[in-house]
């Protein structure tokens, strides 16, 4: 039989799923034992135990400085940043991509320039955010915003575009007026797709958002383990980079749950 | 009365239509056919207003038509004619809101009410009474085409534009849809213009069949002649014949028999 028709049973697909995982674990493991063994303080390539013993420090003891659990404050500060850079920018390129993509003297107005815009290095304009918005948190939201809302935009212009000619003029036959149509026809079949381009920013917010951290912050995940770095912390910066991955795939899974629980007509309800 | 006077469609060079004359009396249904690109899909959009004529004007009922789509004229497409982000239901009650709310585009309370009871009567009159609450997606496509229509009929227009509604269905369901349309058509007494390549169909549905075609062809610059409607033939309803005493070709030739219409 072809390779191409050879499918994975239920059971060996399972074990597929898990085998680079078992592999890597196993590799990381058997290298980081045999590193210890040659050298007890290798920071290197931490054991279990002291990835167990810094996460429990980090997430279970009260930090002597601070007061607070650093992991849980870091997670928080870092996600609220997140949060609201994605909400103005899910609100934003609504508002702006179906204007866009549904009147057609605002594309010609604006099309251009957010392609210009969308040109410009998110991080190259940091600096620009730094003097001009100050360190806090402002600078660090407005990164995360500018780095994503002009793909957003140009992409749900270009899903407005994507909506059947047939669809505007039979909108039009039913005596819906520039606004009615806006409202009740286009905004909601681009709001799943909305979601859809908003699953498809998270990896760059999460890159700006741990860039931003790392230059300039005194918390938050991407803080944490650029400082940890310092003390080539690797038992907690292994964690660190886990969670984070953990957190990025959790948002990445609720948005497509709300996509397909809210809107299960859209993608004739399979996608 | 609809009144086509001498309009034209070109696109830059190319004449897709040129010098249509066309007087159409209210409740006929006139089924367009002909030859793929000969036309009879721009002379539609031209009707629906999704075009405007590069030359010549078409009224109704003695005034132009308005140069975008509107509530007076009602379309079923082959494909997309649906919204797929409402149930079945909505997509007709959408029809009875926006006219009537333009700030939010929905009605609320008692009007509401009434705006549903008659969508759902529209909906079983066409044989979707069941299917209230599905999702497009969910539907066939005929009864797909069926929603389609009662989307168009609810809204009570004056003409009801039809581009190949039918072209994608199985024959069996496709023959079920006929008779809906038809007795749809007998009971409003609506003026209905068909697009249809299939010969077969456009006679056994119209009152009027319109062949469009292009009468002067030069090899050397395909596009510079455009198609015009050659026949314009009122059949007896019902019989699916063309009466040929009563038929007004645009040139003086031999009436020819239904097989031998050139499509």
């Amino acid at each position: 039989m072809r390779l191409i028709n050879r499918r994975p049973g239920r059971g060996s697909a399972l074990a597929l799923l898990l085998l680079p995982f078992i592999v890597i674990v196993a590799v990381y493991f058997t290298s980081s034992s045999l590193r210890l063994a040659a050298n007890p303080d290798d920071k290197l390539l931490p054991s279990a135990a002291q990835m167990r013993d810094a996460v429990a420090q980090f997430a279970f003891t009260d930090d002597v400085r601070t007061g607070e659990r650093l992991l849980w404050a870091d997670t928080a500060s870092s996600l609220r940043r997140l949060g609201i850079g994605l909400a103005i920018s899910a609100t934003v390129s609504l508002v702006a991509g179906i204007a866009m993509g549904s009147i057609p003297l605002v594309a010609a107005t604006l099309s251009p320039f957010v392609t210009v815009l969308s040109m410009i290095p998110p991080l190259a304009v940091l600096p620009i955010l730094f003097i001009v918005l100050g360190l806090d948190e402002l600078s660090k939201v407005a990164l995360i915003a500018i780095g994503i809302t002009p793909m957003m935009v140009r992409d749900l212009q270009q899903r407005a575009r994507e909506i059947p000619n047939e669809v505007w003029i039979k909108a039009q036959t039913l005596g819906a007026t520039s606004w009615t149509l806006i409202l009740r026809v286009i905004v909601p079949q681009l709001v799943p797709r909305l979601l859809v381009a908003l699953r498809l920013s998270l990896c760059s917010a999460w890159l700006f958002l741990i860039a931003v951290e790392a230059i300039a912050s005194t918390d938050g995940l991407g803080y944490r383990i650029f400082l940890m770095r310092r003390y080539l912390a690797m038992d907690v910066i292994l964690p660190y980079v886990m969670w984070i991955t953990l957190l990025a795939w959790l948002i990445d899974e609720v948005l497509r749950q709300i996509t397909q629980r809210l809107f299960p007509w859209y993608g004739g309800g399979a996608r | 009365m609809i009144e086509v006077r001498n309009v034209w469609k070109t696109y830059g060079e190319q004449v897709v239509l040129e010098r249509l004359n066309l007087t159409v009396a209210p409740g006929e249904f006139c089924s367009m056919v002909g030859a793929s690109g000969c036309g009879k899909s721009t002379f539609l959009r031209l009707l629906l207003g999704q075009e405007r004529a590069t030359r010549g004007e078409i009224l109704l009922d003695g005034r132009p038509l308005s140069g975008e789509p509107d509530a007076d004229r009602g379309v079923v497409f082959q494909r997309y004619s649906v919204f797929e982000h409402l149930t079945v239901m909505r997509n007709v009650l959408l029809g009875l809101e926006l006219p009537h709310a333009t700030r939010t585009g929905r009605l609320f309370g008692a009007r509401r009410r009434e705006a549903t009871a008659q969508a759902v009567a529209m909906l079983e009159r066409v044989g979707l009474g069941a299917a209230l609450d599905k999702y497009p997606h969910q539907l066939s496509g005929g009864m797909q085409q069926r929603l389609a229509i009662a989307q168009a009929l609810v809204m009570k227009p004056r003409m009801l534009l039809l581009d190949e509604p039918f072209g994608a269905l199985d024959p069996g369901i496709r023959k079920d849809m006929h008779e809906l349309l038809l007795a749809l058509w007998r009971e409003t007494g609506l003026t209905i213009f068909m697009v249809t390549h299939d010969l077969k169909e456009g006679f056994a549905l119209g009152s009027r069949v319109l062949v469009f075609d292009k009468v002067r062809v030069d090899p050397q610059a395909p596009g510079a002649y455009g198609a015009r409607i050659t026949y314009n033939l009122p059949l007896q309803r019902g019989s699916g014949t063309p009466r040929p005493d009563s038929a007004h070709p645009v040139r003086p030739v031999a009436m020819p028999a239904r097989t031998d219409i050139p499509t």
